[in-house]
């Protein structure tokens, strides 16, 4: 834990420090010491010190929150449909994001928001999907897992169709644009005001799944074992639901449907700490922080001054990663 | 007034228009072990999923200790039944030790670790079902019989008045079959369990419940109930029905050829009681 911290510390450091222009961490920490204390800094430092305050601390703090978030958001979409290959998006919120988003630059939709009206609209865009799911999987007896990622995966198809639709229709280029940028997702749009908002559902959302990490626990044993421990299947699922919604919705928002992190990170956290949600959910927000940061780092290195999709990166090294974790004898999930 | 543990009071569940369930009266005394048996699909589960709160009843109500279960929170039920369900799966690779330490989840706010007593308690009931050797093992990992027995375990520290089990000797050996039986016997525990088998129903049941296409046929003690009129009846199995030697309790011979007879053909089977009693 507290490794990881560190861990997670030095990586942001290094990562504000990389880029096209190279600085230094002991400078890069100056400068944010500069910025929270007001302190001062010479003339000629003026450039390099908006490129740490303004441009690369809150892209680095966003991918920190979204790796975090998109992590446990992962584990706890794992246990509300009791499905090893769920992730934040099976629900179809990121092709529900990317309607709304481009329903804004199509129709116009939250024109009055200005900078603000994509991501409104994909924010809109996600919680109408969540609640279309919600509403076309639940039955009398609640949501059953399968039902919801049934129902999850045929609603994204009909979110793509629609969205196809809306960016044939477009007089423009930008809105493909848009749908790539929200298809693989991307920290490029990271700003001090876009920060505060995602950041603060996400740490809350992060608290409120680390309080039910016993019930968590009792979901994974199947819903009559629940019952008889005098769990709530029912409500707690609808609140599980609600809750990842909420927390996915605000981080697609900012960044996009960033794939495989949600999937992968939850797996790698429980081969090395196990399956209590009690430790999983403390662990992994931090290897998901530190995760997005070095893959957001390679995304806007590797190719510069061009900026590869994030998408791109955590796809690469997730993949293989995942491949390799599936055949890895020893770490079972859903049975033999 | 004598305490009653449990009471179901004209049981009734329909699902799909059909009627699983039906007007089940039973009544489970302070102490008492009564077994639920019947053939397939008789509704023996689905009573039981009624009284461990897995499935709402359509009709009738469950008393636990003379409080309707209805209006009980699922929390402050589960600190008065413990169930072993036939549900045995889960998707994470839980240690033995961890889902043991699950069982005390009513008991437990958050994520308030156990306390030292819990924990010994945990051991003992691991050591008791015979899994302490495996509490670092995933449950993944283990055999059909030891996760049972796992199951058993935290069941048993849940720490209830009354003990609800659905086939609880499935995929167990003969010595773990006799010895979760044996379990059931301690003075502490007021026990309601679903058996298939007959002989291992009579041999630990104060009372057998014998159910049919929903309904109640029989209740009684084992002598009563476990007659060859009554298992050619409901089962439709010939079966010779002869006292333990040791205990005296009925144990059924069955014997295959004549496993599709009808009622009656059981006489023809075993002959005559006059020829059975003159053998030595």
């Amino acid at each position: 834990m507290a490794g990881l911290l560190v861990l997670l510390a030095v990586s942001v450091l290094l990562a504000i420090g990389w880029g096209t222009a190279v600085i230094s961490p002991p400078d890069v920490a100056r400068y944010l010491w500069a910025a929270l204390s007001g302190g001062t800094i010479t003339a000629d430092e003026v450039t390099r010190y908006q490129i740490v305050w303004q441009v690369r601390t809150p892209r680095v703090l966003l991918a920190v929150v979204v790796g975090a978030g998109l992590s446990a958001i992962g584990v706890a979409v794992q246990a509300l449909v009791r499905n090893a290959l769920a992730d934040p998006f099976v629900l179809g919120i990121s092709s529900g994001a990317s309607v709304g988003a481009v329903s804004v630059l199509t129709v116009g939709l939250f024109g009055s928001l200005g900078i603000y009206a994509l991501s409104a609209g994909a924010f809109a865009g996600a919680l109408a999907a969540s609640a279309l799911v919600y509403l076309a999987s639940y039955s009398r007896t609640g949501l059953t897992p399968l039902r919801l990622v049934l129902t999850g995966i045929a609603l994204a198809y009909g979110f793509q169709a629609l969205m196809s639709v809306l960016v044939y229709l477009a007089p423009d280029g930008e809105a493909t644009h848009t749908v790539l940028f929200w298809t693989m997702g991307g920290l490029g749009a990271a700003t001090w005001g876009s920060l505060p908002v995602v950041a603060l559902v996400v740490l809350v959302g992060l608290g409120v799944l680390h309080r039910r990490s016993r019930s968590l626990d009792v979901l994974a044993l199947g819903d009559e074992t629940a019952a008889s421990l005098g769990v709530d299947v029912t409500a707690l699922r609808r609140g599980l639901f609600v809750l990842t919604s909420l927390m996915t919705g605000a981080i697609v928002a900012v960044s996009g449907a960033i794939g495989f992190v949600g999937l992968i990170v939850p797996h790698l956290v429980r081969i090395v700490v196990g399956a209590r949600h009690v430790r999983v959910l403390l662990v992994a927000p931090l290897v998901g922080a530190v995760f997005m940061v070095w893959a957001d780092l390679l995304a806007r290195t590797l190719a510069a001054p061009r900026e590869l999709p994030l998408g791109v990166i955590t796809a690469l090294v997730g993949v293989p990663v995942f491949v390799a974790l599936m055949r890895r004898r020893g770490y079972l999930f859903g049975g033999r | 007034m004598t305490r009653e543990p449990l009471r179901l009071d004209g049981l009734s569940v329909e699902a799909g228009g059909r009627a699983l369930v039906r007007a089940l009266s039973l009544t489970v005394g302070a102490g008492e072990v009564v077994g639920l048996v019947g053939p397939n699909g008789s509704g023996k589960s689905t009573a039981l999923r009624c009284v461990y709160r897995a499935l709402r009843p359509t009709g009738g109500t469950v008393w636990l200790d003379g409080r309707d279960l209805a209006d009980m929170p699922l929390r402050e039920s589960a600190r008065g039944v413990a169930a072993l369900s036939q549900e045995s799966g889960t998707e994470l690779d839980f240690t033995v030790e961890e889902i043991v330490a699950l069982g005390r989840t009513p008991h437990l706010r958050g994520n308030q670790p156990l306390s030292a007593r819990e924990r010994a308690l945990c051991r003992e009931a691991m050591r008791r079902l015979d899994v302490l050797h495996l509490a670092d093992r995933g449950v993944l990992t283990l055999s059909g019989g030891e996760r049972q027995r796992v199951l058993a375990a935290r069941a048993l520290v849940q720490e209830a008045g009354l003990l609800v089990l659905d086939e609880p000797t499935n995929h167990l050996d003969i010595r773990h079959q006799v010895a979760l039986l044996g379990l059931l016997r301690d003075p502490g525990l007021t026990v309601l369990v679903v058996l298939h088998d007959l002989n291992l129903a009579a041999a630990v049941c104060d009372r057998i419940a014998v159910l049919e296409a929903g309904a109640l046929v029989a209740v009684g003690t084992p002598r009563e109930v476990v007659t060859e009129e009554l298992v050619a009846g409901v089962f439709g199995v010939a079966a010779t029905v002869v006292p333990h030697p040791l205990t005296g309790d009925p144990q059924l011979l069955y014997t295959l050829n004549s496993s599709t007879a009808p009622a009656g053909a059981a006489e023809a089977v075993r002959g005559t009681p006059e020829s059975r009693g003159s053998r030595p």
